[in-house]
């Protein structure tokens, strides 16, 4: 068993593989992070993250899969699922090992496991574009705060831009501490300094009418419900309770 | 602003509008062209009830007054209740500041008819123009259609939404007659007729000039209610599916009756909504829309009702067990998605899958087969699989065994697809 360490990046993941088959490696382990003292004592490689290698890994891929496969396959590594870099890297192999191409392969137990992380991470992203509530600051900014299960902020920037054109926004991710920020032309990353005030919390900064809205929406909220109908169980299925603290009608 | 004011107004209007269970935005193609505000496409569900119904769009009446008197309508005429009407600004401040915020996907417009149906269209088609034309308003509009209004209004009403609608109401003209008597089925009619030409005018129009204006891109839709009339399902199904073929609708909706009033017409007050019996006439109109049944496959003489214990399709399956079992491998998709515990997605991947070698029982459990259903009814790579010659109740009585939790307390799911 050998263990790889790479930077977490998606050139550094397909040097990665590179390595493997250079060093015609079978059973691996793959990390992310620092290379750790205590791993000098075990089969450990650093992988340094090279841009041509990582490319060989790439070209050999485009060559096998068609371009939507390859935006899934990228978007998959960059929403950072707990564990599954070593089912990525299963399918990246099985591709590069199979002559025709593979990716509706389902019988295939990576084709099938991205086929499931790419239905995770369309869902979380569904999901974000449905239960985004802005809150109108001051200068006329929507901001919203959010805490997805996966990374995919990067995923949202098309929609929210083509649907709020006319109008400044920041959708900022507090688990991961970066946000994204629409200025009337174009989106930009951003870092905010929350040291002074708690960032789901900009009630100091609203403007008048945001409370009277957030109000109707919250009374609209309860006249649509048909208590002859009450179905909690489905109700909780749909909005799931960690995504509540983020939902006007919620809090 | 006043917010008491608006606030009474909206509880009232939105409470009397709820009833329609049509939420749907999707269908539109409306983009952000102008550097407006917003687009229609991709129909989100931004919140849900506590009954588990999607929450899309800003579902209200532009005022609950009403000169008709039908009876399963909460404003009807003779009903003692708080009457209140918006006026075009407040329906346009709202929609727009919902939607600023993310609330909504748009405005789904309706209105008990004051004065005269004209009158009533004029106002609902000028909150849509507003939007439109003054706020460069691209999200979803969905706008009632005031049965008897004229066809100008009703042309016009096209040119501003995304998709228009007049409730059916009733399955059957004799049930409207017994229940609405001042309404005339013919007014319901004649208008989706004329819609659905000028629909199709427009879509021509457009295929050959691409700056043709968008005529109701979302097309029509319309509402039946359910147990408030003794309408077999067998009827209600032959309803849809005539207006489904006959003016491209695009979507039929089912609404349980809720009680809301005492009238020796309709069932009593304490009466349960009828939600596992809308459930399955949602079952039966997707098998009609995406799995190629036809409607006298599901209902005919002999079962003039749908099996609540179990989906429209597993009942196909146990009247004609001489179609199976299929084999996976080599099955056509349009029989696949036959199988009972198949669905639409999981039919594809099959299809799909089969390309790279013959599929087992585990890879299609994987893929997403609900296994404790269709092992009944196919084949695959495997030499195990159901040899016995079971009888469909059988078969029924194994499945209810198994899936007992999800069948019997299923009973108040309202929608759980296959
Ligand atoms: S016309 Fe419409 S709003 Fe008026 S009573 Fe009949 S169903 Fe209700």
């Amino acid at each position: 068993m050998t263990t790889l360490i790479y930077d977490g990046t998606f050139e550094g993941l397909l040097t990665a593989v590179f390595e493997i088959y250079e060093h015609r490696l079978q059973h691996i382990k793959i990390e992310k992070g620092e290379w750790l003292a205590t791993a000098l004592f075990e089969d450990v490689i650093k992988v340094h993250t090279d841009d041509k290698r990582a490319g060989r890994v790439l070209q050999g891929l485009q060559k096998r899969l068609s371009a939507g496969a390859m935006q899934r396959l990228y978007a998959v590594h960059m929403a950072g699922m707990e564990g599954e870099d070593i089912n990525i890297i299963g399918y990246i192999r099985y591709v590069i090992d199979s002559v025709q191409n593979v990716e509706e392969d389902y019988g295939n137990r990576y084709v099938l496991r991205l086929a499931e992380m790419v239905r995770m991470i369309r869902r979380e992203k569904h999901r974000m574009e449905a239960f985004i509530r802005f809150q109108k600051l001051q200068d006329e900014t929507f901001y919203s705060a959010i805490e997805p299960d996966f990374n995919i902020l990067p995923l949202l920037g098309k929609h929210f831009k083509n649907r709020y054109t006319d109008q400044k926004w920041i959708i900022y991710d507090m688990r991961r501490n970066y946000g994204l920020f629409y200025n009337l032309h174009a989106i930009e990353f951003i870092a905010l300094d929350f040291s002074t005030t708690r960032p789901d919390n900009v009630i100091s900064t609203y403007t008048e009418d945001e409370s009277l809205y957030q109000n109707l929406w919250k009374n609209y909220f309860h006249s649509v419900n048909i208590p002859a109908r009450k179905n909690t169980k489905l109700h909780m299925r749909h909005i799931p309770k960690r995504y509540w603290r983020f939902l006007t009608e919620k809090i | 602003m006043n917010e008491e004011r608006i606030t009474e107004k909206l509880n009232i209007l939105a409470d009397a509008a709820k009833y329609d269970v049509s939420c749907s935005s999707s269908g539109s193609k409306r983009k952000n062209e102008n550097k407006g505000l917003g687009n229609a496409s991709n129909g989100i569900c931004h919140t849900y009830t506590e009954d588990g119904r999607c929450v899309s769009l800003l579902k209200i009446l532009l005022t609950n007054h009403c000169i008709f008197d039908c009876a399963y309508c909460v404003s009807r005429s003779s009903n003692d209740i708080k009457r209140a009407a918006f006026t075009v600004q407040e329906v346009v401040d709202l929609t727009i500041n919902f939607y600023r915020r993310n609330y909504i996907e748009g405005l789904f417009l309706s209105s008990g008819i004051f004065k005269d149906a004209d009158y009533t269209m004029e106002r609902l088609v000028r909150v849509a123009k507003k939007l439109r034309t003054e706020h460069k308003f691209n999200g979803y509009i969905h706008l009632k259609s005031i049965p008897g209004a004229s066809d100008e209004l009703m042309r016009e009403a096209g040119l501003y939404a995304d998709r228009l609608s007049i409730n059916l109401e009733i399955p059957t003209e004799a049930g409207l007659k017994l229940l609405a008597p001042e309404k005339n089925r013919q007014d319901m009619i004649k208008p989706m007729g004329f819609l659905n030409n000028e629909i199709i005018q427009h879509t021509e129009e457009k295929q050959l000039f691409k700056k043709a204006p968008m005529f109701a891109p979302a097309g029509q839709s319309t509402q039946m209610i359910i147990g408030a009339t003794p309408e077999t399902d067998q009827q209600v199904l032959y309803t849809s599916n005539y207006f489904y073929k006959s003016f491209n609708l695009k979507r039929v909706y089912y609404s349980g009756y809720v009680p809301v009033i005492n009238d020796n017409r309709l069932p009593a007050l304490h009466t349960s909504v009828p939600m596992v019996r809308e459930n399955r006439l949602y079952q039966a109109d997707w098998l009609m829309r995406f799995y190629g049944f036809k409607v006298n496959e599901i209902v005919d003489q002999q079962n003039p009702h749908l099996d609540l214990d179990i989906d429209p399709k597993l009942s196909w399956s146990l009247r004609n067990l001489q179609v199976f079992p299929i084999d996976i491998n080599t099955a056509d998709l349009q029989l696949i998605l036959r199988v009972p515990g198949i669905g639409v997605q999981s039919a594809q991947k099959i299809v799909s899958a089969r390309k790279f070698g013959r599929l087992d029982w585990e890879q299609l459990k994987k893929i997403g087969v609900a296994l404790n259903r269709a092992k009944y009814f196919i084949t695959c790579n495997s030499s195990k699989f159901e040899r016995r010659d079971l009888t469909g109740n059988a078969i029924k009585q194994y499945i209810l065994a198994q899936s007992q939790s999800k069948y019997l307390k299923n009973s108040v799911t309202q929608l759980n697809l296959f």
